[in-house]
């Protein structure tokens, strides 16, 4: 059930006036899943059934879509009553699991399973069946024994125990390939039903003319071992393929089954332990060590370690405080903490990151087109080329053999070309891909971009929030000329009282950097802030100043030789300087800078270890941006780029031949990012970054590229595998079932062993896209 | 040449061309979207051994509702793909699945099974 406050697009007005409402009454909509209606008449009766209940406002329901959209008084009645009104009219509302996208999940599950247990049924049953018709067909082979058994009786034995064979094992070939025919499209199961059904007939004939064929001078043969083993063999590929499939999505699955099942929320004013699907916004949830947070949120109180691993990819545990974000189906570590819901159902980063990662799977790879416009013609030329095969057959072989030379090559030539192979090619690496990344907080797009991502060649990074963290930090505290009976802590405190009360990034930097040295906590009184110059307070009865050196100069304090010359050194390094004094004389300098990543340099070591450029680009200085560079080991860069000449910059390396990645933080870096053959953005989780990105990076940290690079390669790499294995299949198997070497090796290809080929295709490409699963990256 | 042989070489050859005319010629089914009073756009479709109709054809920048009904169960048409816009849905056998989207662009989009064997055309006009 889902609600909204706004009403639904797909809402439509009933009949008759909603009634007169009164002023400032909010109304809310919600959707309902309806079982059990088969036709007009009950969605009517339904709809009915629901317009008439006291506080609805207007009712729809959908007989295709099962579903009713309801706007209701919220103040007159709630779900559980709009459901009670449904279960009233004799129908029943179906509550998915879970709220909204990740629902009704596992009803489906359920029919697949029940789909495969069927599957697996008939798979047994033709096994069982062929594993006696076999030896039974090889009677013939013994003279010794043939004279003792009639041949029309054994034909007999045989046609009966094939029969259940084809009614029930493969029944749904024949009905699928009727079903086509009636749209006259072709499918894997025509080439099986015509394949079988033509062998079976012939068999059929045999068994029950075999004057009319000994009169044509020809041996009454029946392939009905031919015909069962067929069956057997393609339902084995089928139950192979069907458990490969699973595994496949298997990453989805997973994700979804990350979700908490209930909360504690307080309600009242009391602890209550409530399902998930009723957690409103603004509820207070209580997270205890060792839980699972809920759904996405703010903390409001307490501290806590959490795991976000199942999120980001990130396997050390993030600290968070009052006011940072929490996210759903994280893990708190350590401590308890309460938290007001932000999102829920729909809304949660869970959630959205299960709907992208679906809706890469859904999308089409550049590559695999090809591939399409060749199954989409497949199955009738194959069809022509089987016939072409018969009459071939028919007309170059010795008269006694010809018809039984012809159908064995005919049904041959059906039999394995059946191009499930190719279908499943590209899919199903892009399945598993997509879902790999997903588990390492890499969130593809879709499968273009995993195709671009393979191509890249140069990897152009945005220094500030990327390379660097995107935050100024201390980077150097040095003490100068300490005031008597004051050591380098005291003074250190002294000055964070004061920075405490000012919102300014660069005083937040020395807050940080004090809290993390662990000094004692003072009291300012007095705070004054200098507006482009720094701020000033009162802490234990002396003057306290920090800001640049103007500041200083205007309330006369007079620069040493040392601290000018420390500032000196600090500005050659392209820090930001703030100066510190207490009581008129100078006592300190902080050096403050964008850091570097601990992992930037690495990572970037790895992308040129990989044979790809990697370019900085920054709106630093070009002094700045040298010193960066030089850091990370990166040797051509950008400096003094403008936000909005950062796309031409994209446009630039792109002048150059190149095939550019662009790595940006995805708020200002949007149009660079759209302007790259292929935009990572980092950090992400908002919508703007997801939108304008190809790829999102769900850790802030460079090794995610080299993860997104190198999940790209491997996943190209398996489909190219993949298209190579069903193209081989398909392309070698057709002329070797028509009997292409024949005239030079005597080879002809069985038809039961063109069925196991077929099988395998299928099971090798699905085999050979889950070994990326088990890929490094 | 003997007489069967001539029947069987001039029955292979019409047969071949029977089936060229057939599955290639085959001719389309068009439905144009019904447009409810709230805008969507909705088409019932018909899943069994393809798509019936198998070219929709619906208005630019209005919800499109696409009802697939699957009257069957066989393996090959359990998914629906819409790659242009993403979608990879599963489609329950005996069961109404709406897929719903937002066509921004014109132009011919195809939709196919998972294996690309059944085929239709959302046409956006």
């Amino acid at each position: 059930m889902n609600t909204t406050s706004a009403p639904s697009p797909s809402q439509v007005p009933t009949p008759g006036e909603p009634a007169n409402l009164p002023p400032n009454t909010t109304t809310e909509t919600t959707t309902l899943n309806i079982e059990g209606m088969t036709c007009a008449s009950c969605s009517n009766f339904v709809e009915r059934a629901l317009s008439r209940t006291p506080g609805v406002q207007r009712a729809t329901v959908n007989l295709a879509s099962e579903k009713a959209t309801v706007e209701f008084l919220p103040t007159q009645i709630d779900k559980a009553g709009l459901r009670a009104a449904v279960e009233q009219a004799g129908y029943a509302v179906h509550e998915p699991v879970a709220a909204g996208v990740l629902g009704s999940d596992e009803e489906l599950a359920q029919r697949k399973a029940a789909a495969y247990r069927k599957l697996l049924r008939r798979f047994w049953v033709a096994v069982a069946l062929a594993a006696i018709i076999m030896p039974l067909s090889m009677v013939m082979l013994w003279p010794a024994l043939m004279q003792r058994v009639s041949m029309p009786v054994l034909n007999y034995v045989q046609l009966l125990l094939t029969l259940p064979v084809l009614l029930y094992s493969g029944r749904e070939f024949y009905v699928s390939a009727w079903n086509g025919l009636r749209h006259r499209t072709a499918s894997m199961d025509t080439l099986i039903a015509v394949g079988t059904g033509a062998a079976f007939l012939y068999s059929l004939a045999a068994t029950l003319i075999p004057n009319w064929f000994m009169r044509q001078g020809l041996m009454p043969e029946v392939y009905y071992d031919t015909t069962a083993t067929i069956i057997a063999l393609i339902l084995l590929g089928k139950v192979l393929e069907s458990r490969a499939k699973q595994r496949t999505s298997a990453a989805i699955r997973a994700l979804m089954d990350l979700q908490a099942k209930t909360a504690r929320v307080v309600r009242h004013g009391q602890e209550v332990d409530i399902p998930i699907e009723e957690v409103r916004l603004n509820d207070i949830v209580l997270v205890r060590p060792g839980e699972k947070v809920a759904t996405d949120g703010v903390i409001t109180e307490g501290r806590s370690a959490l795991d976000e691993a199942m999120l980001t990819g990130e396997s050390l545990p993030v600290e968070k405080k009052v006011g940072d974000p929490v996210f759903g189906a994280t893990l708190n570590k350590t401590g308890s903490f309460r938290f007001q819901v932000t999102k829920v159902g729909h809304e949660t980063m869970l959630a959205q990151i299960v709907k992208l990662v679906e809706e890469a799977q859904g999308s089409r790879a550049p590559i695999q087109r090809l591939a399409d416009k060749v199954s989409a013609v497949f199955v009738p030329i194959v069809v022509m080329i089987a016939i072409a095969t018969f009459v071939v057959w028919f007309l170059a072989a010795p008269e006694a053999t010809r018809l039984p030379l012809a159908l064995v090559n005919f049904v041959a030539v059906l039999i394995i070309a059946c191009p499930c192979a190719l279908g499943l090619a590209t899919p199903t690496a892009i399945m598993v891909g997509t879902g790999k990344g997903a588990e390492h907080g890499v969130l593809i797009r879709n499968a273009e971009a995993l195709e671009k991502a393979y191509q890249v060649n140069t990897v152009l990074l945005d220094k500030t929030g990327t390379i660097t963290r995107g935050e100024p930090a201390v980077t150097d505290f040095i003490p100068l000329n300490l005031p008597p009976s004051t050591d380098q802590a005291s003074v250190l405190a002294m000055l964070t009282a004061l920075e405490r009360q000012s919102e300014h990034p660069l005083a937040e930097a020395v807050v940080r950097y004090a809290d993390a040295q662990g000094v004692a906590s003072l009291l300012a009184a007095d705070f004054q802030a200098y507006e482009g110059r720094g701020a000033g307070a009162t802490v234990e009865g002396q003057r306290v100043l920090i800001g640049n050196r103007r500041l200083l100069e205007e309330h006369n304090v007079l620069l040493t030789p040392a601290s000018t010359e420390a500032a000196d050194r600090l500005l050659d390094e392209a820090k930001t300087v703030l100066y510190a004094a207490i009581g008129g004389q100078i006592v300190a300098l902080f050096g403050v800078a964008d850091t570097v990543r601990e992992t930037s340099a690495a990572a970037i070591r790895e992308l040129q270890r990989q044979g790809l450029e990697v370019v900085m680009m920054t709106g630093d200085n070009q002094q700045t941006a040298a010193k960066v560079a030089q850091q990370v080991g990166i040797t051509r860069f950008f400096a003094e780029v403008l936000p909005q000449d950062k796309a031409s910059k994209v446009k630039a390396l792109q002048a150059e031949g190149r095939i550019v990645a662009m790595v940006g933080d995805g708020i200002n870096d949007a149009p660079a990012l759209a302007q790259a053959d292929l935009g990572l953005a980092m950090g992400g989780g908002t919508d703007v970054a997801m939108e304008a990105a190809g790829i999102t990076l769900m850790r802030s940290d460079l090794n995610g590229v080299v993860t997104a690079l190198r999940l790209s390669r491997q996943t190209m790499r398996t489909i190219r595998q993949n298209l190579f294995f069903a193209f081989v299949y398909n392309t070698l198997g057709i002329p070797i079932a028509a009997g292409l070497l024949y005239p030079f090796t005597g080879w002809l290809l069985s038809p039961m062993l063109a069925a196991a080929a077929m099988a395998l295709s299928s099971v090798s490409v699905l085999t050979n896209s889950l070994r990326l699963r088990a890929a490094k990256v | 040449m003997d007489t069967t042989e001539i029947i069987v070489l001039l029955g292979g050859m019409a047969s071949i061309g029977f089936v060229g005319w057939f599955f290639f010629m085959a001719p389309h089914q068009v439905a144009t979207a019904v447009s409810s009073s709230s805008g969507v756009q909705q088409v019932d479709i018909m899943v069994k051994g393809g798509y019936s109709p198998n070219v929709i054809e619906v208005e630019k920048d209005k919800p499109v509702q696409l009802n697939f009904y699957r009257d069957e169960d066989n393996s090959c048409s359990e998914e629906l793909l819409l790659p242009d816009f993403q979608i990879r849905r599963e489609l329950a056998p005996f069961q109404t699945t709406a897929v719903e989207l937002l066509p921004r662009q014109a132009g011919t989009f195809e939709f196919t099974c998972g294996m690309h064997m059944l085929r239709g055309q959302l046409v956006v006009k």
